[in-house]
């Protein structure tokens, strides 16, 4: 290699930072859309509404990074992915499309709320289906012929896929169940205590069940977890997870406010991590790995200083942001 | 069903579909948000009430069209991947790394910042949040800079060499991201987002002068001054923009001549002094233009700055190479026709301003109310003059638009190309429907934010300032 560094593993940390940053972001607010049916309409709606509505749109540029960062790091993984993935991501852009507009139109139209209450909660369900879908499908593998996708338009759709489609929707749900502990008092909150709880559980039965199925989708990831000695490495994953679970059920049952939501993110780097050891260094599983997607490196190096500058900054008004609307939300404005 | 449409086909509807309407949003709030900024900085400066109206007025208006415009930029930044699979590959080192700036530098400045503007007045005090809507303006501007330089560089492509995979490799980013035909779309397009801002503007201010006088109520204060405002923003860019536009036309004919071709309606190549065509119906089979009124020898005039000036037609590049010519030539029509429409409307609007009839010329309102939507149309009817007029390519010259798209199947394509029809119509006719519902209201005095049950008071460990900042507002309001 004529660099020093090699960039398409930079570019691959990044990208799954960007992955990161927006599953624990948008996460707890299309969480929250996925709990909507089970908070009654009224002021408790609002108040979680109110404490979303001034950072969902940040939040969600973190899809459009994701989106684009991979269209210029790996253009190969951004063409196949998203060809081969058709059906769920169209249906996540449109749900998306209905969730995202419904935080404004449900304050101009009373007479429509239960409308577009109903379009925030469908749109977030399908929206997060569709990602746990998509990346369940990745995790089997794409079939790949001639730089493109060459398998029939139903391979996204198995049993596996259903099953991340599900947990991620639990998972979600967890998210937003716990920022709102955070962000809630009265009986919003005691609602989402409730919640936490069974979320909670549902959420570590559908991580064994994701991961304990996962290795045998194919002999790589099989290996890449239980081959020695690097299973000394791969076995505090789950470790940690049980350690994590534990204090999450304790402050629970505690009453804390913010240590639950902080479990939850725990949960999610977890299973991020998880993720990135079964995976790397495929970008495209079985063939592509991210040295054969990324991008060249002339584009990959334009970029490299345009990321280490603005995302410190990015994340640091981000922070700004949350800390301008911090403390408990929309309360005193009902009175 | 859908066997007999061509996915290639559907694909092309389904993105210009799509972006057409995403483009409305953004043409929309890049104006708007510049608007804004000027309002709440007035507002600073002088300390009257009624540009802080007019500020929480326009800027409901905003919260709801910003808002469509990211979540339908959200499926742009994904329909390459699923519709244009091999465009995306070949030209994504090029297109991705300048579409990444754009999310890092733009995307981010203004969704971090459009919460602060839109809930968080009492939060932050004036003059952060002033900051908060500067900061949301300049984004828009650094976004419209790399998109656009991404779409020119697909128009006139520059600084790159291809590479054995096929794919489009940058050598100079400069070359690549200043290509020849940037600059002048930059410029076009900016000013295009102002003259829409400023017709939906002047069209509500109209819509209450004229309101108000039937109801004798002696005018809206805030209605004057936005029509005012809006008719003097006219009366600047409208001229501007008709001289960049002809700018942008000279720099297509250099590197886009058959784009230009098409525009004219010129299927014959002239030796000495090409007609202007005003109207006629581009035959794309017989290659010709029926029914024809023509100027004698203006294209070569306005083209080339000289009556006998030689102009080649169609007939000197293969058919292969046509654009469909009759949807370029129409919609470049339609487009020049609005840019003529406005500049008419400034300059009754000058008359008016002279005489001192801003107020009180009922014809020149309801011309204004009229006008509300030109801007859309123009927008529109430019893109498509040049977007349709780059074809049969996606990247001119280089990689046809058969060659760019995913491998898919059509009746996957029409599906999906059904479901955005059916789901746009829906939800961003609601939203349209919504704010057309809040220009139907007059701004008032002590005009209402999008504020709704936001707390003034944080619980949390550290008060914010919200008291003493609501406390400090209230005593001087």
């Amino acid at each position: 290699m004529p660099f020093a560094f090699d960039l398409p593993a930079i570019f691959a940390f990044i990208i799954a930072f960007a992955i990161f940053a927006y599953v624990v972001m948008d996460g707890f607010d299309l969480g929250i859309g996925i709990l909507f049916s089970a908070i009654p309409a009224g002021r408790e709606r609002d108040s979680a509404m109110n404490s979303i509505a001034p950072v969902w749109d940040g939040n969600e540029t973190w899809l459009v990074l994701g989106g684009g960062g991979l269209l210029a790091a790996f253009p190969l993984a951004y063409s196949m992915i998203l060809s081969a993935l058709y059906a769920p991501i169209i249906a996540m852009l449109l749900a998306l499309v209905f969730r995202g507009v419904a935080f404004e139109f449900r304050w101009r139209d009373p007479g429509h709320r239960p409308f577009w209450d109903f379009a925030f909660n469908l749109g977030s369900v399908v929206a997060t289906l569709a990602q746990g879908i998509t990346l369940g499908a990745l995790l089997q593998g794409i079939v790949i012929r001639d730089r493109g996708y060459a398998g029939g338009w139903f391979d996204w759709l198995t049993p596996f896929s259903l099953l991340v489609g599900v947990s991620l929707v639990c998972g979600y749900a967890l998210l937003g169940a716990t920022w709102l502990i955070m962000k809630s008092e009265g009986p919003l909150q005691e609602r989402c205590y409730r919640l936490a709880l069974r979320l909670g559980i549902a959420v570590i039965v559908a991580m064994a069940a994701v991961s304990a199925w996962t290795p045998f989708l194919r002999d790589a990831y099989w290996l890449r977890w239980f081959a020695w000695p690097q299973v000394l490495f791969t076995a505090q994953v789950p470790l940690l997870v049980v350690i994590v679970s534990a204090v999450f059920f304790f402050s629970l049952r505690r009453r804390h406010h913010y240590t639950p939501f902080l479990m939850a993110l725990g949960l999610f780097t977890l299973g991020l991590a998880g993720l990135g050891i079964s995976l790397y260094p495929y970008v495209v599983p079985p063939a592509v790995s991210i040295w054969d997607a990324a991008a060249p490196n002339v584009s990959l190096k334009f970029m490299l200083p345009g990321v280490l500058v603005m995302v410190p900054i990015i994340l640091a008004y981000t922070g700004y942001s949350y800390w301008v609307f911090r403390g408990k939300t929309g309360h005193e404005g009902y009175h | 069903m859908f066997e007999a449409f061509d996915a290639v086909v559907l694909a092309r509807a389904q993105f210009a579909f799509t972006v057409s309407f995403h483009f409305i949003f953004p043409s929309f709030s890049i104006g708007l948000a510049s608007y804004l900024a000027v309002l709440e900085g007035l507002w600073l400066w002088t300390g009257r009430q009624i540009y802080l109206d007019l500020f929480k007025y326009w800027l409901k208006i905003f919260a709801l069209a910003f808002g469509m415009g990211v979540v339908s930029g959200i499926v742009m930044a994904y329909q390459f991947g699923t519709n244009w699979a091999a465009f995306s590959d070949k030209a994504g080192p090029v297109i991705g790394p300048l579409m990444a700036y754009e999310v890092l530098t733009a995307f981010f400045l203004e969704a971090g910042f459009l919460g602060v503007m839109l809930f968080g007045m009492n939060r932050v005090g004036r003059t952060l949040h002033f900051v908060a809507t500067l900061a949301v303006a300049v984004g828009t501007f650094i976004s419209a800079f790399w998109i656009l330089s991404a779409n020119s560089w697909m128009q006139t492509p520059a600084g790159f060499a291809v590479n054995a995979g096929g794919q489009f490799v940058p050598v100079d980013w400069l070359a690549l991201i200043f290509n020849p035909s940037f600059p002048y779309r930059l410029v076009h397009t900016v000013f295009g987002a102002y003259l829409t801002t400023a017709l939906v503007v002047g069209a509500v201010g109209a819509w209450h002068l004229l309101r108000a006088k039937s109801a004798e109520g002696g005018g809206n204060d805030g209605a004057r001054v936005m029509f005012s405002m809006a008719m003097g923003m006219i009366t600047v860019v409208a001229p501007l923009q008709i001289l960049a536009g002809d700018q942008q036309g000279l720099n297509t004919l250099e590197h886009q001549p058959v784009k230009v071709m098409a525009m004219e309606g010129h299927f014959e190549s002239y030796n000495s002094g090409a007609p202007l065509v005003l109207f006629g119906w581009p035959d794309q089979k017989a290659g010709i233009t029926r029914y024809a009124v023509d100027i004698p020898k203006g294209s070569s005039l306005i083209l080339k700055h000289s009556l006998d000036a030689p102009l080649a037609g169609l007939d000197s590049v293969d058919r292969s190479e046509w654009p469909p010519v009759a949807i370029v030539f129409w919609a470049f029509r339609v487009m020049v026709g609005m840019g003529m429409l406005m500049l008419a409307l400034a300059a009754f609007s000058l008359l008016a301003r002279m005489r001192h009839r801003l107020y009180d010329w009922p014809l020149l309102h309801r011309f204004a109310v009229a006008m509300g939507p030109a801007g859309f149309v123009a927008v529109i009817a430019g893109w498509v003059t040049t977007e349709v007029g780059r074809q049969p390519y996606t990247v001119h010259g280089l990689l046809r638009t058969a060659d760019s798209a995913s491998r898919l199947d059509a009746p996957a394509v029409a599906a999906s190309l059904l479901a955005f029809i059916v789901v746009y119509f829906v939800v961003f006719g609601a939203g349209v429907f919504y704010i057309l519902k809040l220009m139907s209201q007059p701004p008032h005095r002590g005009e209402q934010g999008p504020e709704r049950g936001q707390p003034v008071r944080a619980a949390g460990l550290t008060p914010s300032p919200a008291v003493a900042e609501s406390l400090a507002t209230g005593r001087e309001a």
